[in-house]
């Protein structure tokens, strides 16, 4: 028994111990205990992923199936590989994360019983579905996470009517993707007559492709790619911050882990209309997530967007990736996956530390709704800077993770040779321009997070009286924001043990912590040199800045200029809806805003104005032409079926004689 | 090493002297052209030293980003200058100026500004930082696909091996790729800064500035700092561009004479780039607001025909 096994026994473990302190303890004690035995799991998890990620293989925990009638069943395997120890890792660093944040924070029915053993059953799920080494174990883990998901998105039903609406939504969706798993899984199997993914590597045209088209339906559907991203936005705000932190985080990514499956591993030969579905779904969920979270004020769906944006960018890492493969250029393809992977853990780190970083402001005002907030930067210090650096992360600046991960895709997309390549050709210059126009709303959404919600003064009573979080949940901030900066200064060692996952040669590490890209050249990227550079010209600048406020103190004022009047209601600044005014009118066709005003006269003068109302919201362009036709559809098949079931006992004595009738027929035939 | 050194130091004191001069020099073109007499080439010189020697103010409640926004503009304006090849293509060994790079610290010192905008809690500062972001965020797809476009011939997206492979081989300055890459550059460089017919740099207190909008409740060496910043990333986007354009007598080694002449021709590129902006600024009058996106899809267009060209045709 080496490292790895014992770190799937733990994580095992702490998950029973975590179910049993949230059964048997109660309040403040069961918070503490089933906490830190959910942080255990992640604990374990990532100890176990980063010990598979760096080569070291188990025997891995192996249970003998059998099944009346059914043969050709391998035993259980959980047993993680490369790819899988570097998505157990990321899994790992979330939950203990959003555990520990949810220590302070969970309260009311996230607290409860069920709450703690649902995030419990959850963490567990999540943390075996990259460990699993054939489709059996793999669905049974995945089923784990959905139930354990759902019962911590329920958590506040009693209360707010919005979140029965959220789990109806995500239990629909979360089992269609499953159905897609299982009839994907199917065909495989069939196939290759067996469930271990070892013999699932020998599957022939046209089965391959069916399955293909199945299995990244249903693996898109976890992963909020765009048609199936409408469970995001609604589950995302209505679970509890730290439930949205680790479903956000670590659960859409085993969605990415599945698409990675499929194209690495299990059918690794697949034809170039692959590659091309996957870019134009990614680059599809890239724009239309950003160009959705840019428009919010809710700022938990703001992030539930750029959720979709980021696995857009990262599926669209994948694709390119597989399409340099198959054009025969391996060095680039490398890169690309090698930034696919650095994606997903940049957008691990920085959305625990966004997402929990709404959850210590919803903690701490009560509002989500980044029109009623502002002025927090004062009141939360600790808060406002972590999320700042995620926001950094989001909007991916240096010296974040998001910022070196952006930069390695870009590198693999400039470094193709298209000149042999029409599709390339093309395929190559639209990514880039997606990928920058990403990047740029990117920047506007994550301005605007954080500097409406934290910035300026407060637009609400709530937000004014608004005080620091506890102890736990500043340090959980603390740990993912350090993460976040972490993994942006030092990224050549990561690096190159992701290389090692997708089997990349030529990663490797410049200097003491940089990048270097050595298929493509010598490509250099090392973010300490550019925090020196940057850190001495600031220090000249303070030097500068110290010697003329000796000489010319600053002067608190109470009456400043405020554009040459008396500071006016913090209702005349600047708020969420505003800010991106201009960007919704720019891309009004695509986002589907609606806006009314309405104005008020006095009842003797008509042309006198008394008082205006103005309305904007933003309805999601798929859910509006796509969900609602489609359930409309249903419900009208469904009264249809009525006409047949309309409860006459005459007419069902009449159904059961044509089937008693139909049935001789065919037994006499 | 130490000539990397020697050069980033001259690429930092070329940029500092040289800035203050040609502000002046494009609001004295201005000024002459429109029949004023004008502040003189050095009036914007005494302009920040005025500011320098004056008390900021701030307001109950505020928080540091109001300290330290206008410090980060300034050094992310300085970073820029020193990665960005205007006199020299010699680059540090580990911060090669890479193309990504360069344009993320431009990025760093836009959302500085923006951020700004928005603590100074009025509807000007929002309002400001919310057009300036629209427009950052639009014109960057034009950025990183034109210089995609000039990296390709040279094999690299490292601004110094771009510039010292377009001045070696001349095939690569008179083609349409490069052409069409070059003007995306140029609507890069007057939406990046502000200019006409973007946002008007001359005003103050209008309803459509944008640039002002932001910097309006800053004042003393707060102000000065957000000045001196903004007028640093002109020098560097508009030396980055001439360079591109017109690659001659560029210093390719740290030798003093080098260093003299790539500084003299630098100076003499950036002067008249200047004063042939500020002329055609006198002859066009502001976009309407919801017609610069309009300029920026067009320049996008440009930025894509030159890579699509690069690809299928050269």
């Amino acid at each position: 028994m080496n490292l790895v096994d014992a770190g799937l026994y733990g994580v095992l473990v702490g998950g029973a111990v975590a179910v049993a302190a949230a059964v048997v303890l109660r309040g403040r004690a069961r918070n503490v205990i089933a906490g830190l035995s959910v942080m255990a799991v992640g604990a374990f998890a990532a100890a176990t992923g980063l010990a598979a990620l760096a080569g070291m293989v188990g025997t891995g925990l192996v249970i003998p199936v059998s099944l009346p009638l059914v043969g050709g069943l391998d035993p259980l395997v959980l047993a993680p590989d490369r790819l899988g120890g570097f998505f157990l890792l990321l899994a790992g660093l979330v939950i203990a994360t959003s555990a520990l944040f949810g220590i302070g924070y969970a309260h009311g029915a996230a607290a409860s019983r069920t709450g703690w053993t649902g995030f419990a059953v959850f963490a567990v799920g999540v943390a075996l579905v990259p460990t699993a080494a054939d489709a059996l174990s793999f669905l049974l883990a995945w089923e784990l996470m959905a139930i354990g998901s759902t019962v911590l998105l329920l958590a506040d039903h009693a209360e707010r009517q919005a979140v029965r609406a959220a789990t109806m939504w995500y239990a629909v969706m979360t089992h269609l993707s499953f159905l897609l798993l299982v009839a994907g899984f199917g065909v495989l199997i069939a196939a290759a007559g067996g469930t271990s993914w070892s013999r699932m590597v020998t599957i022939a045209e046209p089965v391959a492709s069916v399955a293909f088209v199945l299995l990244i339906a249903g693996f898109a559907t976890k992963a909020g790619l765009v048609p199936m991203h409408v469970w995001l936005p609604r589950a995302h705000p209505e679970a509890p911050s730290h439930a949205s932190a680790a479903m956000s985080a670590a659960m859409v990514k085993m969605g990415l882990y599945g698409i990675l499956l499929v194209t690495l591993r299990l059918l690794p030969t697949g034809p170039s209309w692959w590659a091309v579905v996957l870019v134009a779904l990614g680059a599809i969920s890239a724009l239309y997530g950003i160009l959705q979270a840019s428009v919010q004020s809710d700022l938990k769906r703001l992030l539930a967007y750029s959720t979709t944006e980021n696995v857009g960018l990262i599926t669209t890492a994948i694709g390119i990736g597989l399409l340099l493969h198959q054009s025969g250029q391996q060095a680039a393809a490398e890169v690309a996956f090698i930034a696919a992977l650095l994606l997903a853990l940049s957008h691990a780190v920085f959305k625990t530390t966004l997402f929990l970083g709404a959850g210590a402001v919803l903690h701490a005002t009560g509002e989500r709704d980044l029109d009623q907030l502002g002025g927090l930067a004062a009141r939360m210090p600790v808060t406002a800077l972590t999320f700042g650096v995620g926001a950094l992360g989001a909007a991916a600046l240096p010296v974040t993770s998001g910022f070196v991960a952006e930069w390695v895709l870009l590198q693999a997309l400039i470094h193709t040779d298209a000149k042999a390549d029409r599709l390339l050709a093309v395929v190559m210059p639209l990514t880039m321009g997606v990928v920058a126009l990403t990047i740029g709303l990117g920047l506007l959404t994550f301005v605007k997070a954080a500097g409406i919600g934290f910035l300026a003064r407060p637009r609400s009573e709530a937000a004014a009286r608004a005080t620091e979080v506890g102890f736990t949940m500043r340090a959980a901030l603390v740990a993912a924001a350090g993460l976040t900066i972490g993994l942006g200064l030092i990224p050549g060692p990561l690096a190159q043990l992701l290389a090692g996952a997708v089997g990349a040669t030529g990663i490797a590490t410049s200097g003491l912590t940089g990048i270097q890209l050595g298929g493509l050249g010598t490509v250099i990227l090392d973010p300490l040199v550019l925090t020196g550079l940057t850190a001495a010209m600031l220090a000249g600048i303070v030097i500068v800045n110290g010697i003329a406020a000796r000489r010319h103190p600053r002067r608190e004022v109470d009456l400043p200029w405020g554009c040459g009047g008396e500071r006016t209601s913090p209702r005349m600044e600047y708020n969420a809806t505003s800010y991106s005014e201009p960007l919704a009118r720019v891309f009004g066709a695509s986002l589907n805003t609606r806006r009314s005003v309405e104005i008020e006269h006095p009842e003797d003068a008509p042309l006198l104005v008394s008082g205006m109302v103005f309305n904007q919201e933003t309805v999601d362009l798929v859910e509006d032409r796509v969900y609602v036709p489609a359930a409309r559809l249903a419900q009208r098949l469904g009264d249809l079926a009525r006409t047949v079931q309309n409860g006459s006992i005459h007419r069902y004595i009449g159904f059961s004689f044509a089937a008693l009738l139909l049935v001789l027929v065919l037994v006499t035939r | 090493m130490i000539a990397a050194i020697v050069v980033t130091l001259v690429h930092l004191a070329f940029a500092l002297a040289i800035t203050p001069v040609l502000i002046g020099v494009m609001r004295t073109v201005r000024a002459r052209l429109e029949g004023r007499v004008g502040g003189g080439v050095l009036q914007p010189w005494r302009d920040v030293i005025k500011l320098f020697a004056k008390e900021p103010l701030r307001a109950p409640g505020s928080s540091a980003v109001l300290i330290w926004a206008p410090l980060l503009l300034m050094a992310s304006s300085l970073v820029l200058c020193a990665l960005i090849p205007l006199v020299s293509t010699l680059s540090l060994p580990g911060a090669p100026g890479e193309l990504f790079v360069v344009v993320s610290v431009l990025l760093l010192g836009t959302v500085a500004l923006a951020m700004l905008g928005l603590e100074s809690g009025t509807a000007f500062g929002g309002m400001g930082s919310s057009r300036h972001m629209m427009f950052t965020a639009l014109v960057e797809p034009t950025v990183l696909l034109s210089i995609y476009a000039l990296s390709l011939p040279a094999g690299t997206s490292t601004l110094t091996a771009i510039v010292r492979a377009r001045r070696d081989d001349l095939s690569t300055l008179l083609n349409p790729v490069s052409i069409l890459a070059i003007v995306a550059l140029i609507v890069v460089v007057v939406a990046e800064t502000g200019r006409l017919p973007v946002d008007n740099p001359s005003t103050h207190l209008e309803l459509t500035m944008v640039h002002e909008a932001m910097i309006l409740e800053s004042g003393g060496r707060d102000l000065g700092w957000l000045e001196f910043g903004s007028w640093l990333r002109l020098t560097a986007l508009l030396g980055l561009t001439v360079n591109l354009a017109v690659p001659w007598a560029i210093a390719s080694d740290a030798s003093a004479t080098a260093l003299l002449i790539g500084a003299a021709a630098a100076a003499l590129k950036l002067v008249v780039a200047a004063a042939l902006m500020a002329a055609v600024e006198v002859f066009i009058a502001k976009l309407r607001l919801f017609r610069v996106p309009e300029l920026l899809a067009g320049s996008f267009v440009l930025a894509f025909l030159s890579v699509s060209a690069s690809y299928l045709v050269f």
